[in-house]
């Protein structure tokens, strides 16, 4: 891109108000429940009870007859009429229905949908419905499903295991066999999610007139219209996707495509707008939205300094009864498998397994915040291992700044970053020393105190090459973004995305961007979000991608505006390109500024004076981009090595900690945080970012778990169960920035939307363990509920 | 299911309506008030996300029905607007300071913020605290939405010094 670093700029990196806000605070916001179609009806789903059972039958007719009931679907009439959703990975025996067909595969699982005149008479209809079940024994624990040869949740299938890969970069025997040391620690992620607020959402409508199923959804997910297209049998084209939908919080979860083929299948049954709003209960259990669940098994070599050389990773991940793209979230760590640390060389095994639980879908940070919490949970065990200081020893393993670009054992090329300034910026923040000295004094008063110490790389805007390492027939190379942007005969700019947003206020950093470019005030300029038929090529705002991927797209529609107009100028005014300049739309002689064409003039001449234009242009005003990831684009080279993401974000993390030892409760009392996302597009979206993916890592550090036991059964199907952290659990965080640009983006951005939560839960592990380092105890398992910590206090047992 | 009459006030209008004795008030005052800003979050009481001023009290309107609501007054988010529909003193200060993401919560978060700035126009961070503690947010971790409640208080003092 055409970064010019010692660019004044006017917008860009400016505090300014986020335009989303004004329509939230008013209570304004248009969210999947605030569309209101005419003639709507209501559906609601019955949930299994049963983690693994046999349908023996269903019988719906009471639930029919009860007045104002329109319709009872199951599975099996829907198995006739739609194809199996389809799956990241091929796995054709792996047949995953919006209800189950024959069989449940989890506690909570779909069985059947009632619509009705409105979702209370939805809901009677439920209780009406008879189902016969024969139940089974499930398949819960991960190792024993992979293992499992009799209890298959996909009998077809014939083995519970999804995905099996072995992955080896570098020497790792080598490394091995010449380091002084080594050790193996398992770590655990827990199963938890982002459980947003707004559960997931879909508003149906089919127009037999048009043919077009418009539908409207709380929707974050790339290629869902084609997802849905296909499992209804549908042409893309008759599907239209309305993304001008606010969507209440996402963080990944909200693919909701068994949901939205419900509604779409109804509404063309029933020729009326159906809608589905999931509640809370059927949400937690049964809405396909938890995350990564996972054990890591590591080995780590390293010398008598502490310099670690080589990794030797075992990830086995529980994706529950229906995988979706969750093995992928095995894959895309490998873009930063040895995290911000000169390790060199990885050995890796990812194995993903089906178990008789809700499927996992894509959270923050795509399987990277686990692989984060146990490349730091290795760092310090390494440290504590030695005898060594935590922070030496990162000291001595993070990348030197004069090393960018640095390539790291799996292929990524780090763009750019400056670890030791950054950490050094977190520990003046935190005042480290001081920080010492409070926890060493509350030692001394008999109190359990830690220090946590943490980095994460946040690797931005993918380019999904991670499903090629997987699945080598997905010779998949873009993941692109564009947009559209218009000059009206008004002069005023119109920028057209492709997506929903989700509070990560894109319509804030297209217009800052686009005002940057073009010289215009970014309130002055309006964006909307076209519905899927009209929008340009997009792969929604995931992997912490929109400020790379719609920035660059926005720079370079705005450069084709800015060029159209200096062209009209200079045929116009007789000049040579090179001589003109523009100026916040006005083009001039650089030579003799009186001599210029107005942008009210390149307007004009642009919708009404075709005789003006240069010869060949076509008339009418705007651009379109369509933007290729960065330094993406190769297949993998033959061992594997390969660039997944073009920038990678730091961050370092000090939070300091004291624990009850009568309870177990940990306190998080202080945090200081420093992150480089590089340019900053505006501080107050970024530091919010920042922050709330931090908290949302002190929640999956200490809090929050979806709990089966060990017969299947759900356990956390309300939020007083599931355990989210209020304000009470989250301390007064201290951030500071640091920038180093980088030199692959249009203004020198990164991502910012994950970090935090990829930092977080490894810095809270680090200073609960050291908090419990002088009862000679550790604790390597997320989340780290109080009861647990008490257990291991009380009982002393590991 | 016989409907009954209620009689109530919302956002200081007077409103009378025939409902079903089973309807929450949440559901009453979105579907068929159309007062969409106050939402739908986990309809067990748990994270504010329905919050509203019941007589000047914070209290979740999935918790309870709207015939319950019969003879006594409400305000929702809407409510806190200026007059022309503007954003409200509270309002901009969340806009200044970003206190939101999604803006699924706002409205909750919003009713706490104010009926605590209404008893205490300076208010502590433990105040500030224990007044959004039921209210669940996903997205900003707090920390700008209490900064926004600061810059309000703020604001609301300079205005009636």
């Amino acid at each position: 891109m055409n970064r010019d670093p010692g660019r004044n700029l006017h917008y860009v990196a400016t505090k300014r108000r986020v335009r989303e806000d004004k329509r939230f605070v008013t209570g304004q916001g248009k969210f999947v429940q605030d569309v209101v179609l005419p003639e709507t009806k209501h559906a609601a789903v019955l949930p299994s009870p049963y983690p693994r059972a046999r349908i023996l039958s269903i019988d719906t007719t009471a639930a029919e007859a009860l007045d104002g009931v329109h319709m009872v679907l199951t599975g099996e009439q829907l198995a006739v009429d739609c194809n199996p959703i389809r799956l990241g990975l091929k796995l054709p025996e792996v047949k995953w229905y919006p209800l189950a067909v024959e069989m449940t595969r989890y506690a909570g699982e779909w069985v059947a949908i009632v619509v009705a005149e409105d979702a209370y008479i939805a809901e009677d209809a439920l209780e009406l419905i008879e189902v016969d079940y024969e139940p089974l024994a499930a398949v819960v624990d991960p190792e024993q499903a992979f293992a499992e040869t009799n209890f298959l949740v996909h009998p077809g299938h014939g083995s519970n295991v999804l995905y099996h890969g072995h992955f080896l970069w570098g020497d790792v025997d080598g490394d091995f066999a010449a380091a002084d040391d080594s050790l193996t620690f398992r770590a655990r992620w827990g199963r938890s999610s982002t459980v947003p607020i707004e559960t997931f959402g879909a508003l149906a409508h089919w127009d037999e007139g048009t043919e077009i199923l418009d539908i409207w959804a709380s929707i974050q997910m790339p290629n869902f219209v084609e997802l849905l297209a296909s499992t209804l049998g549908y042409p893309l084209n008759n599907i239209r996707l309305h993304q001008d939908v606010d969507v209440g919080g996402s963080y990944g979860v909200k693919r909701g495509i068994k949901q939205s083929v419900l509604v779409a299948y109804l509404s063309r049954k029933l020729r009326v707008p159906v809608r589905l709003i999931e509640d809370r209960l059927v949400n937690m259990a049964g809405g396909d939205a938890h995350g990564p669940d996972r054990i890591f098994d590591t080995d780590v070599a390293f010398t008598n300094d502490g310099i670690i050389k080589s990794l030797q990773i075992r990830a086995l991940d529980d994706a529950g009864a229906y995988p979706g793209r969750a093995p992928f979230q095995l894959a895309k760590p490998i873009s930063a498998i040895v995290g911000p640390y000169t390790i060199n060389s990885v050995k890796y095994e990812a194995i993903s397994v089906a178990t008789n639980k809700t499927g996992q879908v894509p959270v923050r940070g795509f399987g990277q915040a686990p692989t984060n919490y146990m490349i730091e949970a290795a760092v310090d065990a390494v440290a504590r291992h030695l005898g060594l200081d935590r922070l030496e020893v990162r000291r001595r393993n993070l990348i030197p700044s004069d090393a960018f670009p640095y390539q790291i054992p799996s292929g990524s090329n780090y763009d750019s970053g400056d670890y030791h300034m950054v950490l050094q910026k977190a520990l003046d923040l935190a005042d480290y020393d001081e920080l010492v000295q409070r926890r060493d004094k509350a030692r001394t008063e008999g109190r359990l105190a830690g220090i946590g110490i943490a980095t994460c790389l946040e690797p931005g805007g993918g380019n999904n090459i991670f499903e090629y390492l997987m699945d080598p027939t997905a010779e998949i190379t873009t993941f692109m973004e564009a947009c559209e942007v218009k000059v009206d005969p008004q002069g005023k700019i119109t920028g057209m995305m492709g997506t929903t947003t989700s509070g990560q206020g894109h319509e804030t950093l297209f217009a800052t961007i686009l005002g940057e470019e073009l010289e215009f005030d970014p309130d002055e300029i309006r964006i909307v979000h076209a519905d899927s038929l009209s929008a340009l090529p997009t792969r929604s705002p995931v992997a912490s991608r929109m400020a790379i991927m719609l920035g660059g797209a926005a720079t370079g529609a705005a450069g084709k505006i800015k060029d159209r107009a200096l062209a009209i100028a200079a045929f116009n005014l007789a000049i040579a390109l090179e001589d003109l300049e523009y100026s916040g739309g006005t083009i001039s002689d650089r030579n003799d500024p009186s001599r210029k064409l107005t942008w009210a003039e390149i307007c004009f001449i642009s919708y009404r004076a075709y005789h003006k234009l240069p010869p060949g242009m076509e008339p009418g005003f705007h651009a379109q981009f369509v933007f290729q990831v960065p330094g993406g684009g190769q297949l993998p080279d033959a061992q594997n090595r390969v660039q997944i993401y073009p920038c990678f974000s730091f961050q370092a993390h000090i939070p300091y900690v004291e624990i009850d030892p009568g309870t177990g409760r940990v306190s998080v009392l202080d945090y200081a945080i420093a992150h480089d996302c590089g340019t900053v597009i505006n501080p107050d979206i970024v530091r919010g970012m920042v922050i709330g993916g931090l908290a949302h890592g002190i929640g999956a550090a200490l809090y929050e778990k979806f709990t089966y036991d060990n017969e299947g059964q759900f356990l956390s199907a309300t939020f007083a169960d599931y355990l989210m952290p209020s304000v009470h659990e989250i301390p007064d965080v201290r951030d500071v920035e640091h920038c180093t640009p980088s030199p692959l983006t249009s203004h020198g951005q990164k991502g910012s939307g994950e970090g935090g939560y990829l930092g977080a839960p490894a810095a809270i592990a680090s200073a609960v363990n050291d908090a419990l380092h002088p009862l000679g105890l550790s604790i390597s398992e997320l989340p780290m509920r109080m009861s647990k910590i008490e257990a291991l206090i009380n009982n002393g047992s590991k | 299911m016989s409907r009954r009459g209620i009689s109530l006030t919302i956002n200081g209008k007077a409103y009378q309506r025939e409902v079903e004795p089973r309807l929450s008030l949440l559901d009453f005052l979105r579907d068929e008030m159309r007062f969409s800003g106050t939402h739908v979050g986990c309809e067990h009481g748990v994270c504010g996300a329905c919050s509203i001023l019941f007589d000047s009290v914070p209290i979740r309107a999935c918790l309870m029905l709207a015939v319950q609501a019969d003879g006594h007054d409400v305000t929702t988010v809407e409510g806190l607007c200026d007059e022309d529909g503007a954003p409200g003193l509270l309002q901009t200060a969340f806009q200044d300071a970003h206190g939101m993401q999604c803006g699924y919560c706002t409205p909750g978060m919003l009713i706490s913020a104010q009926a605590l700035l209404a008893q205490n126009n300076d208010p502590s961070l433990e105040d500030i605290k224990d007044a959004i503690g039921g209210n669940i947010c996903r997205c900003t971790g707090y920390v700008q939405i209490i900064e926004s409640i600061q810059l309000a208080a703020r604001r609301l003092r300079e205005a009636e010094q």
